[in-house]
């Protein structure tokens, strides 16, 4: 077993040696440019371009017209939202979200915001979760777009896309989702989940980084966007650029493999997650399970772990690489905005740990980890005068804390 | 974020954990922060005439904050108070090379060392 074990999935996957090996001969060997139309260099590349859009595209149950590459979800996220509030904008300025999205979402609104749109930042319930009710009550006569993650990725909370999707379809209203941690993972179709809109990123599905895809429905209703870039109209005008036809033909074979490989995948990893929740829970009190017990993705374990700091802990277990939603781990020095969205109180917040499982885990990995962390939450409990505050049956919210922050 | 040397051994290894009887009249208790901000520092302190004979620390907080804490109980222990009292927090900085994000910690541990003399101070008033 080689250490550091890597636990930290969300962040980013290790390239499929399956997809890095589809991914060869187009660097070098069929090099061509998919937009050169008048010779069998561009021919190539265009055919290895396609069978990727069908590869996406069949991963999502969309037709392969539907499919715009890019450079991942971020930019896939500006385009959308961006393209949408520019295209729309005369018929409408409000769009709807939530405060627990990618700070891709959250920023991208913002910018919109400065330039004359509402947004309204949705609270999720305390799992993580925005319901299509808590979407129905935000509509308004002018509401463009509602933007809502498919699956969150610090705490793996999915969210009802269908009903959610449905009711936007009702109301006409166009419905874009980040499933950049859920396509892949879990079931996604596009036509049955009535998503109009939806970004992916190849280095989280075991493709390589820096390419990703963008749905746009065609039919029912058509979805038109303003491009973000000027340049030669390539990807139906959407997103020009030369296509990165390497990157792409990785994410094609990525999707491929996550399509054929998706149900017994996602119930090992499910297994997996569980057997270390066990293995840390019947160890350690006062743990707490961040996100939603069923609606969350089988790769996912959220814990925050009481009175034990998330940095030190993450120090204590360097052996394994994971990610805290505690401020000191992060360089704005706040905690988690998702966990403190969900009213995880701000204790908690700094006390949680997000454990990926991968292809690549295995269940000696798993077990290594969990004794690690257990090992660690008690040795560093033992040094918490919290800890030793609430044995001795004192209830931390009535001290009086000396602190400024 | 890379961790001085110094701040690994100290989280590794830290000095002096553990309690004393704050009810004691010998010992001196400051507890400063609030796990909001995610750094709580109890650190006590037993003293015989003008003398700290012995410290201990509880923190919960980042590698540092316990780094720090762990170091200040080591510097206080055979000082006399006025001494302790004279202890900054840059130099608890300098120490263990905390880079800027922590200096917080160090200031902490310094409120802790000045928390811990004043209740042992007050005690010895109440008691007169």
């Amino acid at each position: 077993m080689k250490t550091p074990i890597y636990m930290d999935y969300q962040a980013t996957t290790p390239v499929d040696p399956r997809v890095l090996e589809a991914m060869l001969p187009y660097f070098s060997d069929t090099f061509g440019n998919a937009a050169s139309r008048n010779h069998a260099y561009g021919w190539t590349a265009e055919e290895a371009v396609d069978k990727a859009r069908q590869q996406i595209a069949s991963l999502m149950g969309a037709s392969p017209k539907e499919i715009v590459f890019t450079s991942g979800s971020t930019e896939g996220i500006n385009l959308a939202i961006k393209g949408v509030a520019e295209m729309y904008g005369a018929k409408g300025k409000h769009i709807i979200t939530s405060q627990a999205e990618h700070k891709a979402v959250l920023d991208t609104c913002m910018h919109l915001e400065k330039q004359g749109y509402e947004v309204t930042y949705l609270k999720p319930d305390k799992t993580g979760r925005t319901t299509a009710e808590d979407v129905a009550a935000a509509l308004r006569d002018d509401t463009i777009l509602v933007a809502l993650m498919w699956a969150n990725n610090e705490v793996g909370t999915v969210n009802p896309i269908r009903e959610i999707g449905a009711l936007c379809h009702e109301k006409g209203v166009i419905f874009f989702t980040d499933g950049t941690q859920a396509i892949g993972k879990i079931p996604c179709d596009v036509e049955a989940d009535n998503v109009d809109i939806a970004c992916l990123s190849a280095h989280k599905i075991y493709g390589p980084k820096g390419v990703g895809a963008l749905y746009v429905r065609r039919r029912k209703p058509r979805v038109r966007l303003v491009a973000q870039m000027d340049g030669g109209g390539h990807e139906r005008g959407m997103r020009s650029g030369t296509l990165n036809v390497p990157g792409i033909v990785g994410l094609g074979k990525a999707c491929e493999l996550c399509e054929q490989e998706l149900e017994a995948e996602a119930k090992r990893a499910a297994e997996l997650r569980d057997y270390m929740q066990e293995l840390i829970t019947s160890e350690l009190d006062h743990v707490h399970l961040n996100g939603h017990p069923e609606h969350r993705l089988p790769n996912c374990l959220n814990l925050s772990f009481n009175y034990v700091e998330g940095e030190s802990l993450l120090m204590g277990i360097s052996d394994v690489a994971v990610s805290s939603g505690s401020a000191c781990t992060s360089a704005s020095l706040e905690p988690s905005h998702v966990l403190r969205s969900m009213d995880v109180g701000d204790d908690l917040a700094h006390s949680s740990i997000r454990f990926g499982i991968g292809r690549f885990t295995t269940k000696e990995e798993v077990e290594f980890a969990a004794k690690l962390v257990i090992e660690n939450v008690k040795r560093l409990r033992e040094m918490s005068p919290l800890y030793e505050m609430v044995q001795e049956g004192i209830d931390l919210s009535t001290v009086q804390w000396q602190a400024e922050h | 974020m890379a961790y001085s040397d110094k701040v690994l051994d100290h989280y590794n290894n830290p000095r002096n954990v553990g309690s004393m009887n704050k009810d004691s009249k010998d010992v001196g208790t400051g507890v400063v922060g609030a796990p909001e901000c995610g750094d709580v520092m109890k650190l006590q302190i037993e003293v015989e005439g003008d003398k700290i004979v012995d410290a201990k620390f509880k923190t919960f907080g980042c590698g540092s904050a316990i780094a720090s804490s762990s170091l200040a109980t080591e510097w206080i222990k055979g000082k006399s108070l006025d001494e302790a009292e004279q202890i900054r927090n840059t130099e608890i900085v300098e120490e263990l090379s905390l880079p800027p994000v922590k200096i917080h910690c160090s200031v902490l541990a310094e409120d802790a060392i000045k928390s811990a003399i004043a209740d042992y101070r007050k005690k010895q008033d109440d008691e007169s």
